[in-house]
């Protein structure tokens, strides 16, 4: 395909022991919301650490925008957002967003505009250490959105967040797979599969579904993601 | 390797951590005032000997700045590691160099502004006899205070929590001051701690320090001819340590 923008084939991640991630094939594309959904401890985090490339990977190839992993031509080309969200705690919204748009050499106003992106403009003279978990999480998603880059891996960027914000933050992510890049999202809630235009659904390490939301609801005949994937799991015991 | 330094970054990292520091009022407080209160307290203990001052006193402008920016570092670098930020750095355009550079140069300012008043009470208020250039303190400090950095951002690696990070300074910087000419001239030490002594950078450290503060006929640059070759000294270990912390930076993990 000539617009897929993360390339894995036959990705074995071990940690701690035991196979994180085994053997997960998959393409993301440009242009898509691709949602990684499964619960917790199913792979999810180890595969979207391998795709930015700070995950030691045990075998197979992981291939980004046609680069491995990793490689520093794709450094400034794709934004992360961990769990936790990684920020100075110390330091208000505005600060961390400046501090890292000059590491990545982008100019101030981009700073401004990734803010608004994430609704925290009324709170950029915060120190980030002193607002909710939501806010900091934004925070941190702000930093990923710099420099608008190609490829965006979100992991699990709205537990905890209101349901207006979680929709609100659906709806940029929408936009920004509109606007060309190809957005990878995790979550372990199964109700916002829907939200998806495509799933990947990851057990125990393994992949096992990946098609459209209602082509999987087709396929298996479930009411909703969730009956879905205990369909999925009971076929293949 | 990508590429080795980037100005740019190097400059932001710097300047952020001087951001950070500027938030937390009383690290910076403690980072400014502490040595003074510490110099005065040595100045008044003796009171009636004024040549021990003279004696004890370059050797204390030495090792505190090396002392602090240990512990300073040691603790914000360990945070990086564990909140996430580093990872997030690296996965950036950032060079392994631009994030140690850049804690060097900020607390290596942070040194500046601490040595500068250190040193003005020290020869203004409390009649320290300094025979050699006053920068020359200055700059031996701003030398020490990189070393304490470097040793900081290296030992950070090993510590997994902060409580940890601190017990490295009774374990690293304790025997360093008790070999550094301090209790015992270097010279006096028995056989074997003299040989150890002349391993640990601190010993040097102090030592650059004695010589300004002593002066001598022969200068290099209007400094103590033997400061100098100290300073080499001091500046090899930092970059020694520098070296092996960035070995301790990985942009991939387990």
């Amino acid at each position: 395909m000539m617009n897929s923008v993360v390339e894995v084939k036959d990705l074995l991640v071990v940690r701690g022991g035991r196979h994180a991630v085994d053997g997960v094939t998959f393409t993301a594309r440009a242009g898509e919301v691709t949602g990684l959904l499964g619960p917790s401890g199913c792979g999810k985090s180890s595969l979207m650490r391998a795709v930015v490339g700070v995950q030691v990977v045990e075998s197979g190839q992981v291939t980004v925008l046609g680069h491995p992993a990793g490689s520093a031509p794709l450094r400034d080309r794709i934004g992360y957002v961990t769990q936790a969200p990684s920020v100075y705690d110390d330091l208000t919204v505005s600060e961390n967003v400046r501090f890292f748009a000059r590491v990545l050499g982008v100019d101030l106003a981009e700073a401004d505009r990734v803010i608004d992106l994430v609704d925290l403009t009324s709170h950029a003279e915060q120190p980030v250490g002193r607002m909710s978990g939501g806010q900091r999480s934004r925070a941190s998603l702000a930093v990923a959105l710099l420099g608008s880059p190609e490829l965006l891996i979100l992991d699990e960027p709205t537990v905890g967040l209101d349901p207006v914000l979680r929709r609100d933050l659906w709806a940029l992510f929408h936009r920004l797979a509109a606007d060309g890049a190809c957005v990878i999202v995790s979550s372990h809630v199964m109700d916002e599969a829907e939200r998806c235009d495509r799933l990947l659904l990851m057990r125990d390490g393994r992949v096992i579904a990946d098609e459209a939301p209602s082509d999987l609801l087709q396929t298996t005949g479930a009411a909703d993601v969730e009956a879905a994937f205990l369909n999925l799991v009971e076929v293949s015991r | 390797m990508s590429t080795v330094v980037t100005p740019r970054i190097t400059s932001a990292v710097a300047a952020r951590v001087l951001a950070q520091l500027r938030h937390d009022h009383r690290t910076l407080g403690m980072l400014v005032a502490l040595p003074c209160l510490i110099l005065a307290l040595l100045r008044w203990i003796y009171d009636a000997q004024p040549a021990v001052f003279d004696r004890l006193g370059p050797a204390l402008l030495a090792l505190i700045p090396f002392t602090v920016m240990f512990l300073v570092t040691s603790v914000t670098t360990l945070r990086e590691r564990s909140s996430g930020t580093l990872e997030r750095l690296l996965a950036m355009p950032t060079a392994k160099l631009d994030f140690l550079l850049g804690y060097a140069v900020a607390f290596g300012a942070v040194a500046v502004v601490q040595a500068t008043l250190a040193v003005g009470l020290c020869v203004g208020l409390l009649g320290l006899s300094v025979e050699g250039p006053l920068w020359g303190l200055v700059a031996v400090a701003v030398a020490d205070a990189v070393l304490g950095t470097a040793l900081g951002l290296f030992v950070s690696a090993f510590a997994r929590t902060e409580f940890q990070a601190v017990q490295f300074m009774p374990a690293l910087v304790i025997p360093q001051i008790l070999l550094c000419g301090l209790f015992v001239p270097r010279d006096q030490l028995p056989t074997g701690l003299d040989v150890l002594s002349d391993l640990l950078p601190l010993s040097y450290a102090v030592d650059a320090m004695t010589r300004v503060a002593q002066g001598a006929a022969d200068t290099v640059v209007g400094m103590p001819a033997g400061v100098w070759g100290d300073l080499l000294v001091v500046g090899a270990f930092a970059l020694a340590l520098l070296a092996l912390g960035a070995a301790t930076l990985r942009r991939r993990t387990a």
